[in-house]
């Protein structure tokens, strides 16, 4: 990707120990274009007018939040292959505080007409990700988190993969991106594989309703959803209008989301997802409390 | 063209935008008045195919239609259609419907931004492939835009990247959205600040499309790695008595008498 000469990287002023390699290999195609982002992107798309696919790199906050009206009338408007690549999606950079964390950026990016937004649950993701945006050539969002490597044999392309699925499931999970990986590590070691299927959701728009997703909330009728992002325009919120569009309404439904900052306190991502109830172990009570059920 | 031919186009070019404008019942009529004469210079008269034209000052998009349907890309069928229910040319301009409208923009301060990629684009193009660093972006700004503050990173950008084919043109006139550009934030697109960042400044009366292009030609021979800004000095509602730097003419529709005395003047400048 680094040697492809229609490709541009572009960074605000970010990348230290992270992206060298890439500077070093694209030379003139890689720019730093100082803590300006807002500039970045309008850059970005006239670069993608005149022919080039652009990477921009920032601290997902800095470039949603702030870039959001850039990205929206430059790049989603005229339809231009301007990949936005936030870092630290979620509660990601952790005691760094709230300023560094982006727990609203899905529900601002995943409603700009034309952007599709990807969140990979796994480091191999990342990687296909890109592909896909590239051969795509669409306007893209991707949230880059804490990467685990995914299991040998799990094939995960659609916006909704089938993580663990069983005839029988007893409950039915969905966890957006790495919360993903994280459902699946804490449901392999309570050795509840066979009772709980679990489904990631690594792209927006939701393409086709996976099938075996639906299925497998007809059979279990018990659905709980993970995401470390705020309920407000996220994917909860967007499964639960697409079920009740399908008729579909599970007896037992709950949302876990992102909780903000409760008491105006700060820690480290883990200790921001237990605030949430997002850390494996408050993961493993309520799945442990609804098999009891 | 000739000097008669210009003033004849400008005249030309005041009356379909009237017109236009008094059909549509519509406001931002001397806006596009200000900047009409920059267009002609460096839209019409300088802009070669390879070269970017970007209307930053989205709001003056009437002035865009019309040196656009003077050139042939929109028809005067569809310049007929400004403002109304279902069309492509609406307030400000429309995404993806005319080649000569590259970014529909309205919200300020995107222009500059974007422009900058362009010419960034050329100049990594003629790196590998044939040359474009014959080609340039224009931008046309207004003063009371330059107060975004997009301008100054992209500013930044430009002196640091020597983009010398990239071409600025500030609408200079004074008057911006609830005051003069002296009450609001002060003159935002001062020479001297343009010049200590880096840039090459000239100024030109804004309404004279021969001394405008001139300074653009002049550019153009200019490859000193430094990116160019036009000041032009502009007024208000040019070309019309009663909107001449007059704030309210920014927001005022027509009505039939005012649309009459218009036009006579024109008339009497222009001979159009």
């Amino acid at each position: 990707m680094g040697s492809d000469e229609k490709i541009v990287f572009i960074t605000g002023d970010l990348g230290f120990n992270a992206l060298e390699g890439i500077r070093d290999t694209m030379k003139d195609r890689f720019i730093n274009a100082g803590v300006a982002e807002q500039n970045m992107i309008g850059v970005a798309a006239g670069l993608a007018h005149k022919g080039y696919s652009v990477f921009c790199y920032s601290i997902a906050p800095f470039i949603t939040y702030r870039c959001l009206e850039q990205i929206r009338i430059d790049v989603c408007y005229h339809k231009l292959p301007v990949f936005i690549v936030g870092n630290g999606g979620g509660y990601g950079y952790g005691i760094m505080g709230f300023t560094h964390h982006a727990i609203s950026d899905l529900a601002c990016m995943s409603s700009l007409p034309g952007l599709d937004c990807y969140i990979p649950s796994f480091t191999e993701e990342v990687e296909s990700s890109l592909t896909q945006m590239l051969s795509a050539g669409r306007p893209s969002y991707l949230r880059l988190g804490l990467g685990r490597s995914k299991p040998a044999g799990l094939k995960t392309f659609e916006s909704i993969n089938p993580l663990l699925l069983s005839p029988q499931p007893e409950m039915t999970v969905m966890a957006l991106g790495p919360l993903a990986a994280s459902a699946l590590e804490t449901i392999s070691k309570a050795g509840f594989e066979k009772k709980i299927d679990l489904f990631s959701a690594v792209k927006l728009p939701f393409a086709n309703f996976n099938d075996k997703f639906v299925q497998s909330v007809k059979a279990s009728e018990r659905l709980l959803i993970l995401e470390e992002h705020v309920s407000r325009g996220g994917i909860a919120e967007n499964i639960a209008l697409s079920l009740m569009n399908l008729g579909i309404m599970p007896k037992q439904f709950k949302a876990i989301p992102a909780a903000g900052y409760p008491g105006e306190l700060y820690g480290d991502q883990n200790y921001h997802q237990r605030q949430s109830g997002l850390d494996q172990a408050s993961i493993l009570g309520i799945l442990q409390n609804w098999l009891m059920q | 063209m000739t000097k008669t031919e210009t003033v004849r186009l400008q005249g030309s070019l005041r009356h379909s935008l009237l017109k236009m404008y008094h059909s549509a019942n519509a406001g931002h009529v001397a806006c596009s008045l200000s900047c009409i004469d920059l267009m002609i210079a460096s839209l019409i008269q300088h802009k070669k195919t390879t070269d970017s034209f970007i209307l930053s000052k989205g709001h003056a998009a009437a002035s865009l239609y019309v040196c656009l349907n003077y050139t042939g890309e929109i028809s005067d069928a569809q310049l007929e259609t400004f403002y109304k229910n279902g069309t492509s040319l609406p307030a400000h301009p429309a995404a993806n419907k005319f080649q000569g409208i590259p970014f529909a923009l309205g919200s300020l301060g995107h222009g500059l931004p974007i422009a900058c990629g362009i010419a960034k684009a050329n100049k990594l193009h003629s790196k590998t492939g044939p040359a474009s660093d014959s080609a340039y972006a224009y931008v046309l700004m207004s003063d009371g835009e330059t107060n975004e503050g997009t301008t100054w990173e992209a500013a930044h950008f430009a002196v640091r990247h020597q983009l010398d084919n990239l071409i600025v043109l500030i609408d200079k006139n004074g008057l911006q959205g609830f005051g003069t550009t002296d009450q609001v934030l002060g003159d935002t697109a001062d020479e001297t600040q343009l010049i200590n960042l880096g840039f090459e400044v000239k100024q030109a009366d804004g309404h004279n499309p021969g001394e405008m292009g001139k300074a653009i030609e002049d550019f153009k021979t200019s490859k000193n790695g430094k990116p160019k800004v036009l000041i032009a000095n502009t007024v208000k509602g040019k070309g019309v008595s009663f909107m001449e730097n007059k704030l309210e003419w920014h927001y005022l529709p027509m009505d039939a008498a005012s649309y009459a005395h218009a036009i006579v003047e024109l008339k009497e400048k222009y001979g159009a």
